[in-house]
Order: C-alpha cells, then sequence, then structure tokens
C-alpha cells in the first residue's frame, strides 16, 4: 500500500485540498486528481517542457515535483492564464495570430514558461526568447512562429503596464 | 511511468533531518529533484525512502561571513543567479550557471543537488573545484568538513555516507582584482558540457599572473584542476606563446570517451576551451597584454 497524505494549495486560484499518494508528480496530480489536463505530459523526466506550470509564480517542470511539495504552494496551469472573465492572455492572444502551435502539445508548457520569463524579462529580444524556450521541445511548429508570437506579445504586454 | 512506492519524509529541522538519516535504509535525499526525479520517474533508482530537504529553512541560507560566502545545500541554481552577492564576489558562477539546463529547471535545481549527484559534466562542481571549496557533512556521527579535492571518489560517487547529506559549502572569493571567466561546449543550449573550463586570474602591478585557478569539467569523471599550468604561468607575462603552453597542457589531460564523444575529440575541446577561457580572464583582469 502506498503512503498518502493530506495536502492543500491553491490551483489558479482555487483553494483545493486532497489526499495524494506521496509518490504521485504534480504533473499527475493537477490531471488526474483536479482534472486540469491542459498541462501535458510529454516524457516525465524533464527534458520536453511540456509540463511546466507555475509554482507561486516560478516556472518549474511538474513532473519533477511531488505533488506533496505544493503543499501550501500557489500553482497557476495554462487554464490559469486567461482572466476569469475568458479574455486570453496576451501570449495566447498572440499565439492564435502568429500561429505559434500546430499540434498543441507543447504549447501550454511554452505559454506557462514564456508568460513568466516575459513578467521577469519585459524587454527579451528574440535571442533571450529562444534561450528561454531552450528547454520547450516542439516537433510541428519550426518555433518560428511561437518566437514571433512571443515577440508580439511582449510588445503588447509592455504597453499594457 | 511514476514513482515507485516509497516512504516520504519532510524534516523540517537539521536536527530532524540526522534523526531520520540515522533510521532510515535505502533512501535517496530529495533536494531540487532536476536529476533525482526524472530517476524516480523512470525507476532507475528505487529507494524504500525519500527524504526532502525542501523545508529545512537552515539549509537555504546565502551569505558572506568572515571573508567566506556560505552557500545552503538547497539553494536554488536560479537565487544564485540573481544574487548580488554573487554577482560581486563570484561572477564566474554566474556565467556558469546560465549554462546549467534550463531557467525552468534552474528554478527547482539547487547547488547542494548538483555537489551530490556529481555528474562528470556538470557546471557547479567545475565553480566548486576552481574555488576549492569546503563542503559541509551533516549525519548521526556528526559533523564534518570535506575539501573540494577529496569529495568526489568515483563516478557520481561523492564522499557521503548512506546516512550522510551534504548540508552546505563554502567558498573564499579572491580579495584581489581578477578577472574570470566559464566557457563551455555543449551540442544543444542547457546540455551538460561536453567540456566546460573556468579560469581565475589576478595580475600584479608589472601584468604578469599573480596567480591563476584553472578548472575543468566533462573531461575526466569529476572536475580537474590544471594545477601544473597554474604554477607554470605564475610570475609570467602573459603572451599567446603562454597560452599556448597551457593550452597544450590541457590538451595532456586523460579524458573519457564516451558514444558521442572521443577522448581525442575532449582533449581538443580542453585545449582551445582552456586558451579562450584563459584569454578572457586575462582580458578581464584589465592587463595590458599581447594575446
Ligand atoms: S513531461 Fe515534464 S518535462 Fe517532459
Ligand atoms: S505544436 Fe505540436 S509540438 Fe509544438
Amino acid at each position: 500500500m502506498s503512503e498518502k497524505r493530506r495536502i492543500s494549495l491553491t490551483v489558479n486560484g482555487k483553494a483545493v485540498e486532497r489526499e495524494v499518494e506521496t509518490r504521485t508528480h504534480l504533473a499527475d496530480f493537477l490531471r488526474h486528481e483536479i482534472g486540469l489536463t491542459g498541462t501535458h505530459v510529454g516524457c516525465e523526466h524533464g527534458v520536453c517542457g511540456a509540463c511546466t506550470v507555475l509554482v507561486d509564480g516560478a516556472a518549474v517542470r511538474s513532473c519533477l515535483m511531488l505533488a506533496v511539495q505544493a503543499d501550501g504552494a500557489a500553482v497557476t496551469t495554462v487554464e490559469g492564464l486567461a482572466r476569469p472573465d475568458g479574455t486570453l492572455h496576451p501570449l495566447q492572444t498572440a499565439f492564435w495570430e502568429h500561429h505559434g502551435l500546430q499540434c498543441g502539445f507543447c504549447t501550454p508548457g511554452m505559454l506557462t514558461s514564456l508568460a513568466a520569463y516575459l513578467e521577469a524579462h519585459p524587454n527579451a529580444d528574440e535571442p533571450d526568447i529562444r534561450r528561454a524556450i531552450s528547454g520547450n521541445i516542439c516537433r510541428c511548429t519550426g518555433y518560428q512562429n511561437i518566437v514571433a508570437a512571443a515577440l508580439d506579445a511582449a510588445r503588447v504586454m509592455r504597453e499594457g503596464r | 511511468m511514476k514513482p515507485a512506492p516509497f516512504a516520504y519524509h519532510d524534516p523540517r529541522t537539521l536536527d530532524d533531518l540526522v534523526g531520520i538519516l540515522g533510521q532510515v535504509e535505502n533512501a535517496k535525499l530529495l533536494a531540487g529533484g532536476q536529476s533525482l526525479m526524472p530517476m524516480l520517474n523512470m525507476r532507475y533508482v528505487i529507494p524504500d525512502h525519500v527524504v526532502d530537504l525542501n523545508r529545512i529553512p537552515e539549509l537555504s541560507h546565502l551569505a558572506e561571513s568572515d571573508g567566506l560566502i556560505e552557500i545552503g545545500a538547497t539553494v536554488r541554481q536560479a537565487a544564485l543567479e540573481r544574487s548580488a552577492l554573487i554577482a560581486a564576489r563570484c561572477p564566474v558562477m554566474q556565467e556558469a550557471l546560465g549554462c546549467v539546463g534550463h531557467f525552468q529547471t534552474r528554478n527547482r535545481g539547487t547547488i547542494g543537488g548538483s555537489l551530490s549527484h556529481l555528474d562528470p559534466a556538470a557546471e557547479l562542481p567545475g565553480i566548486a573545484a576552481l574555488y576549492d571549496a569546503t563542503l559541509h557533512v551533516a549525519g548521526p556521527r556528526g559533523r564534518r568538513d570535506v575539501a573540494f579535492a577529496d569529495w568526489g571518489l568515483s563516478y557520481m560517487t561523492p564522499n557521503l555516507a548512506p546516512d550522510e547529506a551534504l548540508i552546505g559549502l563554502s567558498l573564499t572569493p579572491w580579495r584581489e582584482p581578477h578577472g574570470a571567466a566559464f566557457l563551455e561546449f555543449a551540442r544543444r543550449h542547457g546540455d551538460f558540457a561536453i567540456v566546460g573550463v573556468a579560469c581565475l586570474v589576478a595580475l600584479d602591478g608589472a601584468g604578469c599572473v599573480q596567480r591563476a585557478a584553472i578548472s575543468l569539467v566533462g573531461v575526466d569523471v569529476k572536475p580537474v584542476r590544471l594545477r601544473a599550468a597554474e604554477v607554470a604561468i605564475a610570475g609570467v607575462a602573459p603572451s599567446a606563446e603562454v597560452l599556448a603552453e597551457v593550452a597544450a597542457m590541457a590538451r595532456r589531460l586523460d579524458c573519457l570517451s564516451d558514444t558521442h564523444v572521443s577522448a581525442a575529440y575532449r582533449q581538443r575541446l580542453a585545449a582551445t576551451l582552456t586558451r579562450r577561457a584563459l584569454a578572457l580572464a586575462l582580458a578581464r583582469a584589465g592587463g595590458g597584454h599581447d594575446v
């Protein structure tokens, strides 16, 4: 029998309390316990970046964290990027407009990573953005439109400040 | 794919940690998890106990005291990257950190984790070697300090008993004006280095090398200091010939070979990167030299 623990945290601003197996990683917890399947699981060993979420504002790979380690934390997933009224995050709008996704598998990790990165680096240029997403693998787009979308979103975010 | 069952411990104090370490068998210490979690997910390791260090505030200090920089084992790589203290006293560590994984992994990864995992190509052990860091270890038999030169016992094996934990390290930053540089070659940004080189160099009033430190990662199972070259260039005026001589010494290092890279290629990289890193450190030291 695997050991369990009760944890409480906020996910996209909502308080949640659950009993979890201590060996459950955060990505599985978000998908299977909370039902937020926007967080994608590609490799489960920290290479692809698809599972990136924000934990207390910092972009991290949710497959490399145990759910119990998020006890007490504030977690934001891709589902939490848009405003409650449905207004998309500037990055989401820019990905849409610039065709920054094809199959969409990498997209949640791209969006959460870039949301945190642009928050901290509002004046990021193209090399900065390429470095920021160097840990996020996309098998479809060739990255070009992702970078274009990120640069455009950075501009919109700067203007909105 | 997820970890096999284990008992999870999250001690809140160092004393509790030591108490747990004295009781459990087949335990793994979890710091940033950027190496251990993949191994757990893939069941390369199946520990009976996972002891999480993240809720022990005593392990997350970063401060200068008595001329030493003291860094707790669970200080995140991202915190070191942003630290004004590290920027002022040990900027070469930040240069190396820029090559460690990706910003998302640095948000979790810790310096203690890097030093304990001891991947041959990891950047931070090379910085610990460069400064002759002292590592602080705690366990049921008390505390002990280990010089970095005695830290790596063999391939990915630190000088740590199963019931001990690395709790921090101290570095002695160079007081005199000096230049520093870290360069590496990796196949993709964020990969482990094939070879990485860190240099510190201080010049005297006449523009000659007063002292130098050169460490390499990726060449052997643990970081290597190029001590013979450090001694050879002390008191010497830097020149292209001196750099070539140091590069030749790097090229003679015994190097690993693996499925990706031959030993001969590593030796070439060691020579080229050592020459470039030393030239950059010299330029940053502000010497009017001909390199
Ligand atoms: S699923 Fe987490 S990095 Fe790939
Ligand atoms: S859009 Fe398919 S993996 Fe990126």
